[in-house]
C-alpha cells in the first residue's frame, strides 16, 4: 500500500509545477521560427539565382523578358495586401467581427490579383519561348519566383479558411491566434517579395 | 454556442487595450499607415531610378537599389511584423538574428565560392589545354 503513494509522488510533484502555459502561448513563437526556417529556404533559392542569374545559355535576358510596370503593379497588389491585413488585425482586437471579415477579404482580393499578374507574366515567358527549361537563368528564376508565388497561393487558400472560421464561430482566442500566425505569414511573403523585385527584376534591369 | 464563445473572447480581448505583459505590439492605424507610406516611398525611388535608366555608374544603381530594399525590409520588420527586443521574452529577436547570419553564410559563401570556381577554372581550361594541331 505505501508503493502506491511513493508511485503517485512524482505525478504531484508534475501537476503543481509552476510554470503552467495556457494554451497557444507559444505559438507565436513556434511560428515564428517556421517563419524562420522558410526564409532560409528562399536564401537557397537567391543565392541559387545569384550563382546561375548570369547563365543565359545564349537565350534572351532579363532586358528582353521583364516588364517592370508589371512587377510594380504587382509589387503595389501586395503592399495594399500588407496594410489591409494590418487593418484587419485592428478591427480584430477590437472585437469587430464585420470588420475583420471586411478587411480580410480585400486582403484576399489583393492576393489574388498579385497571383493572376504573375501567372500571366509566367504564362507571357513560356509563350515566348522562355520556360524553365531554356536557360540556368531562367530555370532558378521560375524556382524563386515561383517559389513566392505558391506561397501567396497558399496563403489565400488559408485566408479563405480562416474567413469560413470567423464568420461560423467568431473571434474566438483560436481564431485569434490564427489570425497573428497568417499576418505573420502574409507580412514576411511581402518582405521576400522585396528581395525578388531587388534582386531579380531591377537589378536585372539596370 | 456562440454566446458564450464571444464572452470568451470579449474577456480574452480585455488585456490587449493596455498593458501588453507578453511584449507583443499590435500596431495602431497610425503605426501601420506610416509604416505603409514609408514602403511606397522606399519602393517608388528604386522603381523610378532604374525605370530612368540609372546613373552612369552601374555599380552606383545597383548600391542604391539594395540600399533602398535593406531600409525597406527594416522598416516591414518594425512597422507590419512589429519585431522588437522584448516579446517572447527575446526569443523571436534571437531567432531573426541567428537566422540573418545563416542567410548572409548561404548567400556569401555560394556566391563567393561559384564566382571563383567561374573565374578560376573557365579560362585555365583554355590557356592549358591548346587544342591546336587536333583539327580545328
Amino acid at each position: 500500500m505505501t508503493t502506491m503513494t511513493t508511485a503517485q509522488d512524482p505525478i504531484q510533484h508534475w501537476d503543481t509545477e509552476p510554470h503552467h502555459h495556457a494554451e497557444g502561448a507559444s505559438t507565436n513563437i513556434g511560428f515564428w521560427i517556421y517563419l524562420m526556417s522558410d526564409c532560409l529556404m528562399f536564401a537557397v533559392l537567391f543565392a541559387v539565382f545569384g550563382v546561375l542569374g548570369q547563365s543565359f545559355a545564349a537565350g534572351p535576358g532579363p532586358k528582353a523578358l521583364f516588364d517592370l510596370e508589371l512587377v510594380a503593379l504587382n509589387t503595389a497588389f501586395l503592399l495594399l495586401s500588407s496594410i489591409t491585413f494590418g487593418f484587419a488585425m485592428l478591427a480584430m482586437f477590437a472585437g469587430n467581427k464585420r470588420g475583420t471579415l471586411g478587411w480580410l477579404a480585400v486582403t484576399l482580393l489583393f492576393g489574388l490579383a498579385f497571383l493572376m499578374v504573375e501567372i500571366y507574366e509566367f504564362y507571357h515567358l513560356i509563350h515566348l519561348g522562355a520556360g524553365p527549361q531554356r536557360s540556368a537563368f531562367l530555370s532558378s528564376f521560375f524556382a524563386l519566383v515561383g517559389t513566392h508565388g505558391l506561397h501567396v497561393g497558399f496563403g489565400s487558400i488559408w485566408l479563405v479558411t480562416l474567413m469560413v472560421q470567423i464568420s461560423r464561430k467568431g473571434l474566438i482566442p483560436a481564431n485569434m491566434r490564427r489570425m497573428t500566425c497568417l499576418s505573420m505569414f502574409w507580412h514576411f511573403l511581402d518582405v521576400i517579395w522585396i528581395g525578388v523585385f531587388t534582386f531579380v527584376y531591377l537589378l536585372g534591369m539596370i | 454556442m456562440s454566446a458564450p464563445a464571444q464572452d470568451h473572447a470579449a474577456h480574452h480581448d480585455t488585456p490587449h487595450h493596455g498593458h501588453h505583459p507578453d511584449g507583443h505590439d499590435h500596431g495602431s492605424y497610425r503605426s501601420y499607415t506610416i509604416g505603409f507610406i514609408l514602403s511606397v516611398i522606399l519602393t517608388a525611388i528604386p522603381f523610378g531610378l532604374v525605370m530612368a535608366g540609372g546613373f552612369e555608374s552601374r555599380l552606383l544603381t545597383a548600391g542604391i537599389v539594395v540600399g533602398f530594399a535593406a531600409v525597406q525590409i527594416l522598416v516591414h520588420m518594425v512597422y507590419f511584423l512589429h519585431m522588437n527586443t522584448r516579446s517572447d521574452e527575446g526569443w523571436t529577436a534571437l531567432a531573426l538574428i541567428f537566422t540573418v547570419v545563416v542567410v548572409v553564410i548561404i548567400l556569401a559563401g555560394s556566391l563567393w565560392v561559384m564566382h571563383n570556381m567561374n573565374t578560376n577554372m573557365m579560362p585555365q581550361m583554355d590557356h592549358s589545354l591548346p587544342m591546336s594541331g587536333f583539327g580545328s
